[in-house]
């Protein structure tokens, strides 16, 4: 049953499985273990950037194309719940025509972009979504009567989400059934599901496809397999899973911005964690989506706890002050890239196979 | 071929070996491109003096792009390697332009042109220096050991952007600062309606300045016959005995520098600078290398220039779709040459 769900693929090694069931109950029970408003922020903000990951993933791990068009995607969700309650009013319907138009654009755009600059070496592909996506995040700010501009769109959801509505009176074993708690469930859920579909999607012929496509493209055409088709199909899959991403963290957000969805640190954030969590795994956007944004949640906390102890210092203490955690993340990830390029996941699985298969990380 | 035929002129030299060998013919139809699109914009903007002066402000804008993004072109070109991380040379620049401007207050504050320029100067090279000094260090640390994989290049120097970029954060504080023009430099020159910004007109004159250093040093020296075959065919210059990693480092280095002087001048030109501001020059820059063709100088001067005057012209017609006309540009480019407007053959 577990294997069917897994579809197959197992964690594969005794502390990556612990660490997932930790992580997996840690997560379905966060309004109980961790009371507080920040620990549910932090958590409902995992779930988020784990599809969102584990859907970038699938178009850099697992099909070896560099993207920086993903958080275009991401905003395009979040934008599409965000405009349709700001302009139909808060419902269901509002969310259920949001998701469905952000899908649509979103499926539209990454066929074009697909289809248009897929046939292109690497490089050309990764520049040019690095400037249709900057172009979009200006649009997004620019066309402010439609998107809210800089100040984004501060929203209403569905009611059942709504925090004022209390479904219990007195809190339930230490968590208060509210509005919170129902979306934070719903993230839950769909997370789980969308993150089982994907690694379904890895996991079959078309996901093989993507592998061979990633390791030796040329080949994978003289196979017989029309690599465009391939990677179009990819690209808009993977986009089509951070539609969804951007459109939970809205639900969570009740507020979308171009900072929130669309900017380039996000996109800094979710190759840090691929590459951290390891490519080629969708369980290394788990693992890898926990670690980072626990860090980035509390790290921080603990570097102002180092920032005051070396204070007055002149040099140091600008460099562990709170606000530099950016430059750490980015000596971290030169050096994940140098010496442990598959990740947490690939070096745990690594270690408990003897004979290793290790998927090169080109 | 036409050239072999023989001309009185030709006659006379005909002995000479050079005027055996038959001379490529240059392709004038993308240099073509640039007046067309001030042509073609003329109509749009209804007045001339307006023109003039958007125009001139293009082809300025079109120069300091060609400056910073001439280098990174040879990068790609050479060795093959994809550098993310160009624009933290340009922030770096302009921050040590800023600073060297800062030092010299009395020389700025000054109303002699000449004065001025005499500041100018030096903040000018010294971006240079130290742009070209951490390119050393970047290629060394970051590059050098990810030869060959484009996947780990580009992560790598990514990283290196965001490594860099928080450095300037430490070092000059996160904030936007001011960076006010020298004073003679600032204003506008006014012939007949049209009003012509006094740095634009410095920026021009750096920009070509540098155009003719390049050329000459890539068409004429050894050293650029050297690279020019690098970027054409790698291996065969390898195997005729000549160290094209060295060369690289060299290239490297002076791609970093140009970024440096670039960055100083674009900070002048916004009159401010940003430690954010690499990152978004980048974007411009690569339109710029795509649409020119990776490797190529000459399409790399002949997109700058089409970048920077569309800028200007969208800039003034609608602004808020401003940075979609450049993508715009690109795709209309990529769908005529699917190579850029001077493809580098043999890649």
């Amino acid at each position: 049953m577990l294997n069917r769900l897994l579809s197959h693929d197992l964690p594969r090694n005794r502390w990556l499985t612990l660490m997932l069931v930790v992580i997996v109950l840690g997560l379905a029970l966060t309004p109980f273990l961790f009371p507080g408003t920040k620990a549910l922020n932090v958590a409902a903000k995992v779930l988020v950037f784990i599809v969102l990951v584990a859907s970038y993933d699938l178009l850099l791990g697992y099909t070896g194309i560099v993207s920086f068009a993903h958080t275009m995607f991401f905003g395009i969700g979040a934008y599409g719940v965000a405009i349709a309650s700001t302009r139909i009013g808060p419902g269901w319907g509002a969310v259920l025509v949001g998701v469905a138009a952000a899908l649509v654009v979103s499926l539209l755009l990454s066929l074009v972009i697909g289809l248009f600059s897929l046939r292109v070496k690497a490089i050309f592909f990764a520049m040019i979504t690095l400037a249709v996506a900057s172009a979009f995040l200006t649009l997004a700010s620019q066309l402010s009567e439609f998107t809210g501009g800089e100040d984004g769109l501060n929203f209403k959801v569905p009611e059942a989400l709504q925090p004022g509505t209390q479904y219990l009176e007195d809190p339930w074993l230490g968590a208060s059934i509210d509005g919170r708690f129902v979306t934070y469930y719903l993230l839950f859920v769909a997370a789980v599901v969308l993150v089982l579909v994907m690694l379904r999607i890895v996991n079959s012929p078309f996901g093989r496809v993507l592998q061979a496509i990633r390791e030796n493209d040329f080949r994978a055409e003289a196979i017989g397999y029309r690599t465009v088709v391939y990677r179009t199909l990819s690209n808009v899959l993977s986009a089509l899973f951070a539609t969804l991403a951007g459109c939970l963290l809205a639900l969570w957000l009740r507020y979308n911005g171009p900072d929130t969805s669309l900017s380039f640190e996000i996109m800094l954030d979710i190759l840090l964690i691929v590459v951290i969590g390891g490519m080629g795994t969708i369980y290394g956007a788990i693992v890898g989506g926990v670690l980072f944004l626990l860090a980035q949640s509390y790290l921080q906390d603990l570097m102002k706890l180092g920032a005051s102890a070396v204070e007055g210092v002149p040099v140091v203490s600008q460099l562990v002050s709170p606000d530099r955690w950016l430059l750490w993340l980015g000596i971290l990830f030169v050096l994940s890239v140098y010496h442990f390029p598959s990740g947490v996941v690939g070096r745990l699985r690594a270690a408990s196979t003897t004979q290793t298969t290790r998927g090169d990380t080109r | 071929m036409n050239t072999t035929t023989t001309t009185p002129a030709a006659a006379a030299t005909g002995a000479t070996a050079a005027a055996a060998v038959p001379k490529a013919s240059f392709d004038w139809v993308p240099m073509a491109l640039v007046p067309l699109l001030a042509l073609l914009a003329w109509p749009f903007i209804g007045s001339s003096p307006t023109w003039v002066t958007l125009t001139i402000a293009g082809l300025a804008m079109g120069m300091i792009i060609f400056i910073i993004a001439s280098g990174l072109t040879l990068v790609f070109g050479l060795m093959d390697v994809l550098n993310f991380g160009h624009g933290v040379f340009i922030a770096l620049g302009a921050f040590v332009g800023m600073s060297v401007l800062g030092t010299m207050a009395d020389w700025t504050a000054s109303d002699s042109l000449w004065r001025n320029l005499a500041a100018v100067l030096p903040a000018m090279v010294v971006a240079m220096a130290v742009a070209g000094a951490v390119g050393w260090a970047f290629e060394r640390v970051l590059v050098r050991p990810v030869y060959g994989q484009h996947l780990k290049q580009i992560l790598i120097t990514m990283g290196g952007m965001i490594i860099g970029e928080e450095l300037i954060k430490v070092i000059w504080g996160p904030g936007p600062q001011p960076l006010p023009l020298p004073q003679a430099l600032r204003g506008a020159l006014i012939f007949g309606d049209a009003a012509v910004e006094k740095f634009r007109v410095l920026a021009v004159v750096v920009g070509a300045a540098v155009l003719i250093a390049m050329l000459y040093t890539l068409n004429r020296t050894k050293l650029g016959l050297l690279i020019r075959a690098g970027v054409q065919d790698r291996e065969m210059v390898e195997s005729l005995g000549y160290r094209i990693r060295r060369l690289f480092v060299g290239v490297f280095v002076a791609g970093s520098a140009l970024a440096g002087l670039g960055g100083s001048l674009w900070g002048m030109y916004q009159q401010g600078v940003v430690p954010q501001m690499g990152a978004a020059v980048n974007v411009l820059i690569f339109i710029v290398i795509i649409i020119g063709g990776l490797g190529s100088t000459l399409g790399c001067f002949v997109g700058a220039l089409l970048v920077g005057l569309m800028a200007n012209y969208t800039g003034f017609l609608a602004p808020k779709v401003a940075m979609f006309s450049n993508i715009g540009l690109m795709v209309l480019v990529l769908l005529w040459r699917p190579q850029g407007l001077y493809p580098v053959t043999s890649r």
